[in-house]
């Protein structure tokens, strides 16, 4: 799965580290941005006939199938529960953060 | 100055046209523009260059000064060498935009027609514009005649893409006097000038391969050290100025001085700074004051910013008394270059005596009898008479 790498930034630790003019690196990410969900997907893989149509769908990319049971990456999951509205089965809930810890 | 051409292909020519083919001759990849008297000759000489297919660049004809300077500062963000030109409203519009440039490090270089601001309206020539523009972290140069101006739109790009400086530049003309009255100008060979600026290889681009985000946001903890960089690019600038001052006359034969150029000052025991086109009226008051043994002096102030502190702190023990001719005013203290040379000349420890001049506004002439009269009153300064501080000159009552 094709995921922005995490590159931690590195302030400039002299005058000549700095940059020429207020810029730095882009396209990369310093730190996870999963910090905004406020919900998260909970998968039942009993439930789960691994149609894929969440894998199809997920904007981010972050819903993998490479294992058994589908597994999403919750550092870039935003949490915007389009894969549990459009679940054929049903088997995807969102629960708020914080309220359930097992998936 | 030095004036021996080494080769001599002469056009009559404006000082706006001057301009335009000092822009032609650098090969900009983007010309971005808004025309404004009296400025406007440029704008209408690069646009047809370019239709009549004698310059190969891309002309925007945007739809305000503020866009324009937009669109040179994204022209520069992709690595093209960007020209603009502007006047007064023009300038004070895109004033925002002056500071974005040279923050973010793009060497644009840019001609401005020195013009007043409104109100009261008018089309003539002061200083008030670009002076107002001080801290927006541009270089400054200020210009005599036509030959001067393509001269210094050339060695403009040669300082401002100088490693050591990355930083804009503007290239200030006075309205009309300078701008709209024709001179022979020797017009530099494409081959000359390509020799002379290597095309423009921006260490400051977009880069497919290494993406960056441009012109973001510095916090608190880190926006001195912006700053400071720029305060070190000016520092180096005087240097690189004067080193290209020199290299330019031994290419083309034409040597300006670099920041400052003084005439008769030798011996001098009074001396007159003045910026721009006030300085060839001068030299003639000089050469017939001197003619009658009096020991009078002139200094070219070329550079504003960065602003050449050192030579005035090198004239302060060999002079009695300065006037400083400053064609704006901050209104409730004094001319803009009569603070600076103030400073520069009381940090060197002797004071010589000091009358800032307010002349030239709104295009009004400073006349030679005008500039003989500063000298005298100068002289009366030196034999212990009274001067006021501040004088308006050819003030009607």
């Amino acid at each position: 799965m094709a995921k922005p790498q995490i590159v931690k930034f590195k302030f400039p630790g002299s005058l000549e580290e700095m940059p020429l003019g207020p810029s730095a690196a882009a396209g990369i990410l310093t730190e996870p941005n999963a910090g905004w969900r406020v919900q998260k997907p909970v998968v039942d893989h009993k439930k789960c006939s691994h149609c894929l149509l969440c894998w199809v769908l997920c904007p981010e990319g972050v819903i993998g199938k490479e294992n058994e049971n589908l597994e999403i990456d919750m550092n870039y999951c935003k949490g915007c529960g389009l894969c549990a509205q459009e679940c054929p089965k049903d088997a995807i809930t969102m629960v708020r953060e914080g309220e359930a810890d097992d998936q | 100055m030095i004036n021996k051409p080494k080769s001599s292909n002469l056009d009559f020519l404006n000082g706006d046209e001057a301009v335009a083919y000092g822009a032609k001759l650098c090969r900009p990849h983007v010309i971005a523009v808004y025309p404004i008297t009296p400025q406007t000759i440029v704008v209408e000489r690069l646009s047809e260059f370019i239709a009549n297919k004698l310059m190969d660049c891309e002309y925007v004809y945007v739809e305000s000064e503020h866009s324009a300077m937009c669109a040179a500062m994204g022209a520069s963000l992709v690595g093209a060498r960007a020209f603009t030109a502007t006047s007064s409203q023009g300038l004070a519009y895109m004033h925002e935009m002056l500071h974005y440039v040279s923050g973010s490090r793009f060497p644009i270089v840019m001609m401005n027609a020195n013009r007043t601001l409104a109100a009261p309206w008018n089309i003539f020539g002061d200083q008030r514009d670009s002076l107002a523009q001080r801290d927006t972290g541009w270089i400054q140069v200020y210009v005599e005649n036509g030959q001067e101006a393509l001269d210094m739109i050339i060695q403009a790009y040669a300082i401002a893409e100088n490693d050591r400086v990355y930083t804009p530049v503007m290239v200030n003309l006075d309205g009309f006097v300078n701008t709209h009255t024709y001179e022979l100008v020797d017009v530099p060979a494409q081959h000359e000038v390509d020799e002379f600026l290597p095309p423009f290889r921006s260490k400051n681009a977009i880069d497919f391969n290494h993406p960056r985000s441009f012109c973001m946001t510095a916090s608190t903890e880190w926006n001195t050290e912006f700053r400071y960089q720029q305060q070190q690019a000016m520092n180096h600038a005087q240097e690189v100025i004067e080193e290209v001052d020199q290299k330019f006359g031994d290419k083309f034969g034409r040597y300006y001085g670099g920041l400052v150029e003084e005439v008769r000052c030798e011996d001098a025991e009074v001396v007159l700074v003045g910026m721009g086109s006030v300085i060839g009226t001068s030299r003639i008051v000089v050469d017939k004051l001197r003619d009658m043994s009096l020991k009078v002096g002139l200094v070219k102030l070329r550079f504003y910013r960065p602003f050449p502190a050192e030579c005035f702190k090198g004239l302060s023990p060999r002079v009695k008394a300065i006037g400083i001719i400053d064609r704006d005013i901050s209104f409730g203290y004094e001319g803009a270059a009569a603070s600076d040379i103030k400073a520069a000349l009381s940090s060197s420890g002797v004071g010589p005596k000091v009358i800032n001049f307010i002349a030239g506004i709104a295009g009004r002439d400073i006349t030679k009898e005008n500039i003989e009269e500063m000298y005298y009153k100068l002289f009366n300064l030196t034999q212990g008479k009274d001067e006021q501080e501040l004088q308006f000159i050819g003030l009607r009552w």
